[in-house]
């Protein structure tokens, strides 16, 4: 993985010493609330409904063990002993104290960690393919583009007061797990009719009060003109993005309002300007970055498919975990392994200091020491050997770790919602648990299959219901929580708006909603048919007689 | 309807609430509560000032009932604010 130089180094050291005279001058108040938010926001400290929460970034996706470790000594120290995974690949800790955030960046800053650019208007942390570098259908490893869009966009003095917050998401693969199509750009690699490696450009997508799924404004876009390309599309939106209405200012308003075929024009005029300065990426440069992800020398394995068939036929719960949570490998031998935080007694993505420091010692013991986190709030151990997943799926299980449901009904994606968060209008937290709850039966998870399940708290979707093939999305009606429930959502490569069932359901009875909207699916489902098959194939009629009645 | 003041620490950031002495407490229990709108303008003007004087963050009042183990605000987010996540408002939540 990436390491810091000596310029990353310092630049994060001294944002945190920056910080810390800060801090102690709001303390001493010599700066109000209302000078100091601004300066707190640029530090990724927000102040939620109970306590200040801290968001540090975890670029693409990517930690070391001994980042992962760091994690969890300041969960400990500094938090209750857990943090938050969120849907952009980070970590939130909800109860951190103010006075102690200086301490806390500089120990973040030791394992070349940091908030900056996680809120605010800006480039934020770039998001990416949890499964980069090693999947089977990968084209290029998605990592180091990520890092050269980090390199750039990391205080870009142009960019550093956008009309609004900027998400950009990358995937090295033709198929979609970073769901690029709902993020202000989404960068998809695939092959053009040469064969050569380039991007589809994606733009003015996003979720929040007003989905959009993005327009392709560029089919393919050769790898070396990325960051200008890039900057001429945040150059038009810093000009004419919104910012009479922070409501409309998002680039999907402006792609939307001027049409992509305009925005398209803006774009390719300004590009023409800058596509051969000195924005364009030398090879060498390009070398440089993919040599901190060049593939690993692995020892070479032969395939151990009989071995595991053999231990999941002897043991019933490892060959759930083995058909759930793990994912082709692109060399032979290997596999990769997801750790759901999706359990019982948690909210989903929250983990313990405890069970992060499990997850470091098993990535040194079977995966090189290296974690990824995914947008769906759970952990990937990219390289495993398949003879060892039994012995790492048994330490996962002692841990808390070894839930099977990777991409089924209680792989629930939720946000924080009204248990933490000072934007949100209803708890998202308990709805998942007990969806949890009523779908513990493992075969009965496994009878239903693969669907996604996303909640949010309010309409600006960080849970991603938008995008759910069921979405769940809480209001308040008059002083009460409702959950509204959409079909048909999807991020992936096929990705689509999910369409609004009815009338919202009161909290007591959005359980039963959730269970007759998948028992219908069960009752109607062709033979292989997931849940997102079966609703595209029969529509929404058959739910909302379901849900409402026919009459 | 009865009233109490409800902040964060800016230190801390973790939510206080005003009390009768003037001090800042994390237990609801020990809240001054205001039974008339001339008793919470009074706590609202003491949590202004300690505002002013970068105790407290985003003081306002909230409406409560008072019952045998102290106030609790009416308001869900005010009741999940007081008494931390994972604590179920009350029942009446829960019925259409």
């Amino acid at each position: 993985m990436y390491q810091y130089d000596e310029f990353d180094s310092r630049l994060v050291k001294e944002r945190a010493e920056q910080f810390r005279r800060q801090v102690q001058r709001r303390l001493n108040g010599e700066l109000t609330e209302d000078q100091f938010k601004p300066l707190r926001l640029m530090n990724g400290l927000y102040l939620q409904l109970h306590a200040y929460m801290l968001r540090v970034n975890v670029p693409y996706g990517v930690l070391s063990s001994r980042q992962m470790r760091k994690l969890a000594d300041i969960a400990r120290r500094y938090d209750r002993g857990y943090g938050h995974f969120t849907t952009r690949q980070n970590i939130q800790y909800n109860w951190i104290q103010l006075e102690q955030v200086p301490d806390l960046l500089n120990e973040l800053a030791d394992v070349e960690m940091h908030a900056i650019q996680s809120s605010g208007n800006c480039i934020r942390n770039v998001t990416s393919d949890q499964y980069a570098g090693v999947a089977a259908d990968e084209i290029e490893d998605p990592r180091i583009w990520c890092e050269i869009i980090r390199q750039w966009s990391t205080l870009h003095p142009e960019f550093s007061y956008l009309p609004r917050k900027f998400k950009i998401a990358v995937t090295g693969s033709p198929n979609d797990r970073a769901a690029v199509q709902v993020h202000d750009i989404g960068l998809r690699m695939h092959r053009n009719a040469a064969g050569e490696p380039g991007f589809e450009v994606i733009v003015g997508g996003g979720q929040g009060r007003t989905p959009h799924i993005g327009k392709t404004i560029r089919e393919w876009l050769e790898p070396e003109h990325l960051l200008s390309y890039l900057e001429a599309i945040l150059r038009v939106y810093n000009l004419d993005g919104r910012r009479d209405n922070m409501f409309k200012a998002r680039i999907k308003i402006l792609v939307h309002q001027i049409g992509t075929d305009k925005f398209r024009q803006l774009v390719e005029a300004e590009w023409a300007a800058i596509r051969d300065s000195e924005l364009q990426l030398p090879q060498a440069e390009i070398d440089r970055i993919a040599a901190h992800f060049a593939p690993r020398d692995y020892p070479q394995r032969n395939d151990a498919g009989d071995l595991l068939a053999e231990q999941a036929s002897q043991n019933a719960a490892f060959g759930a975990w083995l058909k759930a949570n793990v994912a082709e490998h692109k060399t032979p031998g290997y596999a990769i392994a997801n750790i759901s935080l999706k359990s019982l007694t948690a909210p989903p993505g929250d983990i313990t200091a405890e069970q992060m420091d499990v997850a470091a010692d098993l990535a040194d013991e079977y995966s090189y020491g290296e974690i990824r986190v995914n947008h769906r709030q759970n952990l990937v151990l990219p390289d495993v050997a398949q003879e060892q997943l039994f012995e790492l799926w048994e330490k996962l299980a002692a841990n808390g770790l070894g839930t099977a449901n990777i991409g089924h009904v209680s792989d629930i994606i939720a946000c924080p919602g009204l248990d933490y968060c000072s934007l949100a209008n209803a708890r998202s937290i308990p709805i998942a648990q007990e969806i949890n709850a009523r779908f513990q039966e493992m075969d009965r998870v496994h009878e239903i299959g693969k669907v996604s399940i996303n909640v949010s708290g309010c309409m600006n979707a960080c849970g991603h219901h938008h995008v759910g093939n069921i979405g769940i999305l809480g209001v308040d009606k008059k002083g009460k929580e409702f959950y509204q429930f959409t079909l048909g959502g999807s991020s992936g490569r096929d990705a689509a708006l999910g369409e609004r069932t009815g009338r919202g359901f009161p909290a007591a009875e959005a359980v039963d909603a959730v269970e007759n909207i998948l028992n219908t699916y069960v009752e109607l489902r062709a033979a292989d048919e997931d849940f997102l098959e079966t609703y595209r194939r029969v529509g929404m009629q058959p739910f909302q007689e379901a849900l409402y009645g026919t009459a | 309807m009865a009233q109490i003041l409800i902040a964060n620490s800016l230190a801390h950031g973790f939510v206080v609430f005003l009390t009768a002495e003037n001090n800042w407490s994390g237990d609801i229990r020990q809240a001054a509560v205001a039974a008339d709108d001339a008793a919470a303008a009074a706590l609202l003007e003491a949590a202004q000032a300690a505002e002013a004087g970068d105790q407290v963050i985003d003081p306002y009042l909230v409406e409560v009932t008072v019952n045998g183990a102290g106030p609790e605000p009416i308001e869900y987010r005010e009741y999940i604010r007081a008494f931390g996540p994972g604590v179920p408002p009350p029942s009446r939540q829960n019925s259409s």
